[in-house]
């Protein structure tokens, strides 16, 4: 994981010039320049501070199971998605592994999604679509369990929390590179 | 654009016509318009409340003011507050369910005025009181701050043209010749003059530490959409705006703080930006894992693929339209995220003679490019293209060269030479080559 992350970090580091070298990187002194802004108080950032990072920094305390999120999905998200998160008409969640490749690749939770811990962040933060970041950590997790385990990612009886998350390893995980391009050119 | 099943507001499907045929006017219309020029000629006070009805009558019955037989025998119209274009005007935005296109078929110039610039949103268009909207910076910083829009506006500014471009821009060609118009081909991709504050400058504010080297940024729409940017690629270029083409971003387009990355896809250019976190990994969010990443034939996919490539389309004559014989000229529009457009160039044959093109100026990096090419129509059939190259030497390739390298799967990033066929009637549409 750490390798290929900074594999990623190498590739779209050269794109540009380091940023030690233009100057804002020597980390001049806050305040330095206009005064403008104020101090961002610590509640106000913790309000704020939403996302969940790969390695799992951000997940709130909670946990939940399997079955509870099959009643979660089934009240708040079936409608959109599908009964078992197939049929839609919104993304599908699950299914799809082995397609990539072929004709009719179809990209889901299972067979695309590189990270388990990007689920937590897009439930908690855009879903559901006409109530975003209205489930708490308790059902959020839940449903996260419950789509993992439609994808046969995690066994019936998994706990989700902020521990046993981040270690769960999504099967599309080395699915991706950097951006080659140019990779076509004209005449 | 890439079809997300979201259960989205469902709208009233546009019966506004894509291509630029002669409107008709119905007698409706006429009597709506007068109602239009009788408040028109209201006071400053009555003008306000025409403002906010002015618009849905117009969005259902386009058509013309009463016109007198003598424009110089009456008085004109009084000032207006805020100015609308003339009411013969019938170019709109194609909407859809989470986007709209700019009708690029029947626009001049450069610009994209911003009633027109092209929209992607993934859950609607938020509606944020300025005076109480804040931009977060922490993470990897001297010290966490927030910004007020009176604070970011005090900030030295800096104003530049670039173009935006939607990663999945002409995303329905991939498979076939889908769009009838050039609206409908390539109109998620527009031009405007954006000001704003620096990024350098206001994360010198915050003092950068030196293992920051990725940024998140968040809007603050109800999808509280999120990208990691790298710092190093954008730390010249990127800007903090908050005006556009001259006044306040539209809502559509941010209102009332967005993120523009020059030459980088449009879902990166973060709208209605809140917060920055600085830190040393991208975060992996949805949108750049699962969404915006380009699906490759042997299914491993490309993901951070920020720059838009060079690319060009002839918008008149283009799909939709009709020729008449004689002069045409053709008129197109390139541009490229790595730089200027250096050269455009048109087949009228389906493309085994190319020629040069006029590039209009300004030619302005990682901007709309104009390009005119004078061209006697005979009557016969004919293919028309174009193709631009970019100062780094990059060729816009063909459909053919593209899709033999990324297969049909990669949905974002298409930018091959588009084809227009010219029937012998004159009629004018979508055909690849």
């Amino acid at each position: 994981m750490i390798k290929c992350r900074s594999h990623l970090l190498a590739a779209v580091g050269g794109l540009g010039v380091l940023v030690a070298c233009t100057g804002s990187g020597e980390a001049p002194q806050e305040g330095s320049g206009y005064g403008l802004g104020r101090p961002a108080t610590e509640a106000q950032v913790k309000a704020w501070d939403i996302d969940v990072s790969p390695t799992g920094e951000g997940l709130p305390p909670g946990r939940g199971t399997v079955e509870e999120g099959g009643k979660v999905f089934a009240a708040k998200c079936a409608s959109c998605h599908g009964p078992t998160g197939v049929e839609g008409p919104a993304d599908r969640l699950v299914g799809g592994r082995g397609t990539l490749a072929t004709a009719k690749p179809i990209k889901t939770v299972g067979s695309y999604w590189p990270y388990s811990t990007t689920l937590y962040d897009y439930i908690h933060r855009a879903m559901p679509y006409n109530t975003p970041q209205s489930l708490k950590p308790d059902e959020v997790y839940a449903v996260v369990a419950w789509i993992l385990h439609r994808n046969g990612i995690i066994p019936e009886d998994a706990v989700m929390d902020a521990t046993t998350l981040p270690g769960v390893q999504m099967p599309n995980r080395r699915g991706f590179l950097p951006d080659s391009r140019p990779d076509v050119k004209g005449e | 654009m890439k079809k997300e099943g979201m259960a989205e507001p469902q709208r009233e499907p546009s019966r506004n016509s894509p291509d630029n045929k002669e409107p008709t006017r119905s007698s409706k219309g006429i009597a709506l318009d007068r109602r239009k020029f009788l408040t028109a000629a209201a006071s400053l006070v009555g003008m306000a409340a025409a403002q906010a009805v002015i618009p849905s009558l117009h969005a259902e019955a386009p058509s013309s003011p009463p016109v007198p037989d003598d424009p110089t025998r009456v008085p004109g119209a009084p000032p207006t507050p805020y100015g609308q274009r003339a009411g013969f005007e019938q170019a709109t935005r194609l909407p859809g369910t989470s986007h709209s296109l700019t009708p690029l078929q029947t626009l001049h110039g450069i610009v994209t005025p911003a009633a027109l610039h092209f929209e992607r949103h993934h859950n609607g268009v938020p509606t944020i009181d300025p005076a109480r909207h804040r931009l977060l910076i922490h993470g990897l910083v001297g010290r966490s701050r927030t910004f007020t829009m009176d604070d970011l506006k005090r900030f030295p500014a800096v104003s530049r043209l670039a173009f935006i471009e939607c990663a999945g821009n002409s995303a329905g060609e991939w498979r076939e010749a889908r769009g009838q118009t050039a609206q409908q081909t390539h109109g998620l991709t527009s031009t405007s003059e954006w000001t704003g504050v620096a990024l350098a400058t206001v994360l010198r504010e915050v003092g950068l530490k030196l293992e920051a080297t990725w940024m998140l940024a968040e809007g603050s729409d109800a999808a509280a959409m999120t990208r990691s940017i790298p710092l190093a690629p954008v730390m010249d270029e990127a800007l903090l705006c908050y005006a556009q083409n001259g006044e306040a971003l539209r809502p559509e387009q941010g209102y009332p703080l967005r993120l523009l990355l020059p030459g980088w896809e449009g879902n990166a250019c973060i709208k209605w930006l809140r917060r920055l976190k600085l830190g040393n990994a991208p975060f992996m969010t949805r949108e750049e894992t699962s969404h915006y990443t380009d699906l490759m034939p042997n299914g491993i996919a490309r993901q951070f693929t920020f720059v838009m490539e060079a690319k060009s389309v002839i918008t008149a004559p283009s799909g939709g339209q009709q020729l008449r014989a004689g002069f045409v000229e053709i008129r197109g529009l390139a541009w490229s995220g790595r730089g200027r457009v250096t050269k455009v160039e048109v087949s009228t044959d389906g493309g085994r003679i190319w020629r040069g093109a006029r590039l209009q100026e300004p030619v302005l990096p990682k901007c709309h490019t104009r390009f005119r090419f004078p061209w006697q129509w005979k009557g016969r059939e004919a293919i028309l293209m174009s193709r631009c190259t970019d100062e780094t030497g990059y060729m816009q390739p063909s459909r053919e060269d593209l899709i033999a390298v990324r297969g049909f799967n990669s949905v974002y990033h298409y930018n091959a030479i588009q084809s227009w066929k010219v029937a012998r009637d004159g009629s004018v549409s979508n055909d690849q080559v």
